[in-house]
C-alpha cells in the first residue's frame, strides 16, 4: 500500500461521471498515479442467497436482475446450468432465437460502452451519436419481449416468446439500417485524430498481464488472447452460424474501442443467419421441465464483458436450488487496473477505468465489518473455512458427491 | 405559490442517485439526456453536484453501505428538494425486498415525492410522472 505522504484523491462513491456507486481512491504522487484501491458493496444486494428462497423458474427473473446491460446474460448463462443438471437438450429454434437475444444485447451494450468512453473522454459527441443509434436496437427489443431492458426472454428448457414470422422482414431491414450506423461510427471514432491521440498507448495490458489476472472478455481480445466461450465451449446455436473471433494485439484503450465495434459486425452477422434460419425451421421453442434431478451443474454465456459463469446444486426434494453461485466477468476484469493503471496521469485513470467496461451491480460482494473496531470480521483464511465448513455441510445433507465434486478431486 | 418553488419549476437539475440497483433504471435516466428523449429542450439537466441539484433521482433498493451516504446526499441539496423514486426496487423493495443487504425502500431513508414504477420504466413514463408532479406543484 501507497505510503502516508502520498495525496488521496477519491473517486466516488457518487460521483457525477459514473452511473453506479462505486468508490476508487487514487493514491498520487503529483500527477501520477502509483496506487489504486477498489472499495465495493455499495451496491450488493446478496442475489446467491436470495436466489435459495426461490422456486427454479423465478430464479431465472432475479439472475436477469443481477444487472440491467447484460440481462439476458445471466438467465443464459443460468439456465445453461440447469439444463446440465437435469441433461435436457433444447429446440433447435430455441437456440437460434437465444442467438438473437444474446448478441443483440452485445451490440446495445457495445455501443453503450462506446458512447460512455466519449462521454469519460469529454467527447460527448460520440456518447450523443452512440446512445442515438442504440434506440433502434431497443426498439427491436421491445417488439420481439415487450420490454426495452429485462427481457425475460429465457426459461428452463427454451425461451418464453417467439418470433413471429412477419417480424423478421421488420428486424432485418432495422438491423441494416443500424449496420451502416455502426459502420459510420466506427469509421469516424478510428479515424479521430483527438481519440488516436488520447486513448493510443494508454492502459497497456500485456499478454502477460491478461493470463496473470485471468481477464475475460473484449480487454483479453485486445491483448492478443483470443478466449470466447462462444468459441471453446459453444453453446445455444453458435456452432451453427458463421462468424469470427476478433483480436488485435496492443491492448491499450484505443484495441478495446477496436474490439467492441468490430465485435458488433460479428454480432450482427449472427442475428442475420439466426433469423434466416428462425423463419426456415418451425418447431416448438421449449421443453416441459417437471422435476429437478438431483446434481450439480454449470453454465457459461460470453456475456458482452466476457465470461458469465453459473453453478448450481439441486437435492432433487425442494424446488429452489441449495448453492447457486455467479461469477461474473468484471470481477477478474476489474483488478487489472492495478496493472493498468499504476504510473498513469490522474487525467487519464477514468477512461482506464472505464476502458474495462466495469460492471459494478454484477461483481459487487460483501465483506462483515466490527463497528467499533473498523475492522474485518472474516480474514481471507476464516472465509475459506466457512465455505469449506459449508460445501462439508452441504455434501452431509445431500449424501453422496456430485459428479463435478470427484473431478475436482 | 412559494417563491422558491416557483424558480425550481422553472428548470428542474437533477441530481442522479444510484442506492444499489441493477443499473437499469440509471442507464434509462441516461437515455433521457440522449438525442431521442432529450430532456434538455425542457430545461432538464444532470447536476454535478447534489449542491446545485433541484432533484434527486433515486433508484435501487438502499443497501446497508449506502444508508449513510443517502442521508448525506439528501442533506447536502438545497431545499425544497424534490425526491423521485425510479423503478420498482426504490419505490417497494421489488424482487429483492426479502434479501438481507435491505435497507430501504428509499421512503423509510428520506422523504419520497413522487414514484415511478416498473422494471425499470421506459423513459416516457418517466417524464410522465414528472411531468404530472410539476402540474401538482403549487
Amino acid at each position: 500500500m501507497a505510503e502516508n505522504k502520498k495525496v488521496i484523491v477519491p473517486i466516488g462513491p457518487y460521483h457525477p461521471l459514473l452511473e453506479e456507486p462505486e468508490y476508487f481512491q487514487l493514491y498520487c504522487d503529483g500527477e501520477e498515479v502509483v496506487d489504486v484501491e477498489w472499495i465495493a458493496g455499495y451496491n450488493h444486494r446478496g442475489i446467491e442467497k436470495l436466489s435459495e428462497s426461490k422456486h427454479w423458474e423465478q430464479v431465472t427473473f432475479l439472475v436477469e436482475r443481477i444487472c440491467g446491460i447484460c440481462s439476458t446474460s445471466h438467465p443464459i448463462a443460468y439456465c445453461n446450468a440447469v439444463e446440465d443438471l437435469s441433461g435436457i437438450e433444447i429446440p433447435e429454434r430455441a437456440k437460434y432465437i437465444r442467438n438473437v437475444i444474446g448478441e443483440l444485447e452485445r451490440l446495445h451494450s457495445h455501443l453503450l460502452w462506446v458512447g460512455l468512453a466519449g462521454h469519460f473522454l469529454g467527447y460527448n459527441t460520440v456518447f450523443m451519436w452512440a446512445w442515438k443509434y442504440r434506440e433502434p436496437i431497443l426498439d427491436m427489443f421491445e417488439m420481439i419481449t415487450g420490454n426495452r431492458n429485462h427481457y425475460a426472454m429465457l426459461r428452463i428448457g427454451g425461451v418464453r416468446r417467439d418470433i413471429e414470422d412477419e417480424d423478421i422482414p421488420v428486424l432485418k431491414k432495422t438491423l441494416s439500417e443500424v449496420k451502416d450506423k455502426i459502420k459510420m461510427l466506427t469509421e469516424a471514432v478510428l479515424d479521430d485524430p483527438v481519440l488516436g491521440a488520447r486513448l493510443k498507448g494508454v492502459g497497456v495490458l500485456k499478454k502477460q498481464d491478461i493470463k496473470n489476472y485471468g481477464a475475460v472478455g473484449p480487454i483479453a481480445r485486445a491483448s492478443g488472447v483470443d478466449i470466447d466461450v462462444r468459441k471453446d465451449d459453444p453453446y445455444a446455436a453458435y456452432n451453427l452460424v458463421e462468424w469470427k473471433v476478433i483480436t488485435t494485439e496492443n491492448g491499450d484503450v484505443f484495441d478495446k474501442a477496436v474490439v467492441r465495434l468490430l465485435e458488433s459486425f460479428e454480432s450482427i452477422k449472427i442475428i442475420e443467419q439466426s433469423l434466416d434460419a428462425i423463419y426456415h425451421k418451425k418447431g416448438e421453442i421449449w421443453k416441459e421441465v417437471r422435476n429437478i434431478p438431483e446434481g450439480e451443474g454449470i453454465g457459461h454465456h460470453e456475456a458482452p464483458r466476457g465470461e458469465v459463469f453459473h453453478y448450481v446444486r439441486s437435492d432433487g426434494n425442494t424446488t429452489s436450488p441449495v448453492r447457486h453461485k455467479i461469477r461474473a466477468p468484471s470481477y477478474v476484469n476489474i483488478p487489472t487496473f492495478k496493472a493498468s493503471c499504476i504510473g498513469q496521469t490522474i487525467s487519464d485513470v477514468c477512461i482506464i477505468l472505464a476502458g474495462v467496461d466495469p460492471c459494478y451491480c454484477c461483481t459487487e460482494r460483501v465483506a462483515v465489518y466490527d463497528k467499533d473496531k473498523k475492522k474485518k470480521v472474516y480474514s481471507f483464511d476464516q472465509l475459506v473455512k466457512k465455505s469449506i465448513e459449508k460445501t462439508e455441510r452441504i455434501k452431509k445433507e445431500i449424501g453422496k458427491e456430485g459428479k463435478l465434486w470427484k473431478k475436482l478431486l | 405559490m412559494n417563491l422558491k418553488l416557483k424558480a425550481l419549476k422553472k428548470s428542474l437539475w437533477v441530481y442522479h442517485l444510484s442506492a444499489g440497483s441493477c443499473n437499469n433504471c440509471d442507464i434509462e435516466i441516461l437515455d433521457l439526456l440522449t438525442p431521442r428523449f432529450d430532456v434538455e429542450r425542457f430545461g432538464i439537466i444532470l447536476a454535478a453536484s447534489p449542491r446545485h441539484a433541484d432533484v434527486l433521482l433515486c433508484t435501487g433498493i438502499v443497501n446497508k453501505k449506502c444508508v449513510e451516504r443517502i442521508k448525506e446526499v439528501y442533506e447536502q441539496t438545497p431545499k425544497p428538494c424534490v425526491v423521485v423514486a425510479i423503478g420498482a426496487c426504490a419505490c417497494s423493495g421489488g424482487i429483492f425486498r426479502d434479501g438481507y443487504q435491505m435497507a430501504g425502500p428509499l421512503n423509510k431513508i428520506i422523504p419520497v415525492d413522487v414514484y415511478i414504477p416498473g422494471c425499470p420504466p421506459k423513459p416516457e413514463s418517466i417524464i410522465a410522472g414528472i411531468v404530472k408532479f410539476l402540474r401538482e406543484l403549487k
